[in-house]
């Protein structure tokens, strides 16, 4: 028993806590915000040593036994995606000192970014499925502030739908949780998990199942879900969307992959099934809206719903090579989804616009930022060696394992398509004949390069690095595989 | 008794998507309080109605409800207590804004500033 597992969630939130008390004062606030995101990544970075080292960590809060106090559950899936998480705020916390604005650091923006990571690192570690949807809801809170600080006509209007739609899937939720509750007479999701497989899968728990899948794809945007996420992603500044493109459909993603492997493992054949069909779409959906637009920010946004139906077409095939597939695609895509959003970012403050008809011959100019995009962008296809590679090879491995050719060949297929979206924006953008445009000074340039070099260099280690990662991957599947080892490891204690 | 709320929790929840589906922001926010209430009495029925004593302890008593729907549904109702009222702010300061209450005017791109 040990309550390393609880610092992730803690220190972001009183790093909040304490920014709340002067607003006003710009310097402060950030030194407090980098000292506690320092702090939170050296956290959760011990965390997941300890969990290599010592299998899973549970704690269960009040030291009530297992099933009745509130269980916090720590495997190499969750702590993985902790770190993940607190490395992409750290990396946008300093972007945002020379892009967010005086105005928006004068009213709480850091304090809103750091009670989401509270609530994101909360979902991710949490064992309990009602607590599962206060930490839903403690990052859902903060993320309407962030979309809508500053009041610009477009936030104002974007945030409304945005706000409507995640309540309508938040009270789905309490309802689903309200029947799962009746049905097994327990939250605790390792303790749930035992009961559904002692009195069998009935009809009553697939509907419950399809049910999670369907409000946690509406806050994972998988396909018929999705039309609310490209408008409003849009709408907030650039730090912002790198924030919500990198970790919050991701939670939605990451939920998903729990119930289904955890709670829901019994009856394959109807909802893994109905869960690979809509990952498919989910691809396809996304290809298509990746090549439809020449704007910058719409064709990123486009490419996170095609990783997500990635990602979630390697959980449903339920083999080994599917489910480490899966883990390795999500981590790689958080850190190449933010590491893309800065660097559009950059574009946007150079050119003024995201419009991508209207720049060009960025390359004489600002060749660092070219070579940058080209590697992200190589990245984001999975050219090998970089990051996206692993991932892919063994969600399609897994695919055809389990003799889903067709789905394993769309997958590879979209491939191309994601390379050609992102190489679009290279050749528009860097090629070309140079227009004129707005320029932005030195210190800025700098200030946003930086950061989103850091986070490319990365994915390329992470890329290049797959062997060393190997052991934490392999790990993280074998618990989303076997849920015993999950339940035994809660419900000992 | 189940039988009971579970039409009075289907009405609601009736209810709630009809004013979810209507033009005016504000019938639409109305729309979401119905909702959560209609989730909130779910989870009490849902728990089940056995029990004839709080669930307090004390000597003697052994029939007492289950606690653990009450526990949720008060998280539930703060929870959703603050989220309307940042939703009726948010939408006061867009009706400010754009001048407008009505959701079919509310849609639109970037062309349609």
């Amino acid at each position: 028993m040990t309550n390393l597992l609880l610092f992730p969630v803690l220190i972001p939130f009183l790093t909040a806590m304490i920014l709340l008390f002067f607003p006003k004062r710009i310097t402060a606030q950030r030194a407090v915000t980098v000292t506690g995101m320092i702090a939170s990544v050296i956290a959760s970075t011990v965390l997941v040593s300890v969990v290599l080292r010592d299998g899973v960590q549970a704690v269960t809060l009040g030291s009530w036994p297992a099933p009745f106090g509130i269980t916090m559950v720590s495997d190499p899936l969750s702590a993985g995606l902790v770190l993940t998480s607190n490395l992409i705020t750290l990396a946008i916390v300093f972007y945002s000192f020379r892009s967010i604005g005086k105005g928006r650091e004068k009213n709480l923006y850091y304090s809103a970014m750091m009670f989401m990571l509270t609530g994101v690192n909360g979902a991710f570690t949490t064992g309990d499925i009602f607590n599962m949807f206060v930490f839903f809801e403690v990052l859902l809170m903060a993320s309407y502030v962030l979309i809508v600080l500053g009041g610009e006509k477009r936030q104002l209007r974007e945030s409304i739908k945005y706000i409507l739609v995640n309540i309508v899937s938040s009270a789905f939720f309490v309802t689903t949780v309200a029947m799962l509750y009746s049905v097994t007479g327990t939250l605790n999701m390792a303790d749930i998990s035992a009961k559904v497989s002692e009195i069998g899968q009935s009809g009553i728990l697939t509907v419950i199942a399809v049910m999670l899948i369907l409000v946690f794809g509406l806050k994972g945007a998988i396909f018929p879900l999705y039309f609310w996420l490209p408008s409003s992603y849009a709408a907030p500044p650039v730090p912002v969307l790198a924030l919500f493109g990198a970790l919050l459909t991701k939670v939605g993603v990451y939920a998903i992959m729990r119930t289904v492997t955890l709670l829901f493992p019994h009856d394959p054949g109807f909802t893994h099934e109905l869960l690979m069909i809509l990952a498919v779409l989910t691809v396809i959906a996304g290809c298509i809206g990746a090549l439809a637009y020449y704007d910058l920010k719409q064709i990123v946004i486009y490419n996170i719903i095609i990783a997500v139906g990635v990602i979630l077409f390697g959980v449903a095939q339920m083999n080994m090579a599917g489910l480490e597939g899966a883990v390795f695609y999500l981590i790689h895509d958080m850190l190449i989804k933010a590491g893309l959003f800065m660097l559009i970012g950059v574009i946007i403050a150079i050119t003024g616009t995201s419009n991508l008809r209207e720049m060009g011959g960025l390359m004489k100019t600002y060749p660092g930022l070219a070579w940058t995009w080209l590697i992200a962008a190589f990245g984001l296809a999975g050219i090998p060696p970089l990051s996206g590679f692993f991932g892919k090879l063994l969600i399609v491995q897994g695919a055809f394992e389990a003799d889903n050719l067709w789905g394993g060949i769309i997958i590879l297929a979209s491939s191309l398509l994601v390379l050609l979206s992102v190489i679009r924006i290279f050749i528009h953008a860097f090629w070309g004949e140079p227009k004129p445009v707005k320029g932005t000074t030195a210190g800025v340039y700098r200030g946003l390069l930086i950061p989103a070099v850091i986070v490319t260099a990365l994915t390329v280690m992470y890329g290049v690095g797959t062997e060393w990662l190997r052991p934490l991957m392999w790990d993280a599947a074998e618990i989303l595989h076997q849920p015993s080892i999950y339940i035994d490891a809660v419900l000992k204690e | 008794m189940e039988i009971l709320m579970s039409v009075i929790i289907g009405f609601l929840f009736m209810a709630a998507v009809y004013l979810l589906l209507s033009r005016s922001l504000l019938r639409v926010i109305i729309g979401t309080g119905l909702l959560s209430h209609g989730a909130h009495l779910l989870i009490l029925t849902m728990g089940g109605f056995e029990g004839s004593a709080p669930p307090v302890l004390a000597d003697g008593v052994t029939d007492f409800v289950d606690p653990l729907p009450q526990a949720l549904i008060l998280t539930a109702i703060v929870i959703s207590f603050g989220v309307t009222a940042l939703f009726l702010v948010m939408a006061y300061r867009a009706y400010q804004e754009l001048e407008t209450d009505n959701m079919t005017l509310l849609k639109g791109n970037d062309e349609h500033d």
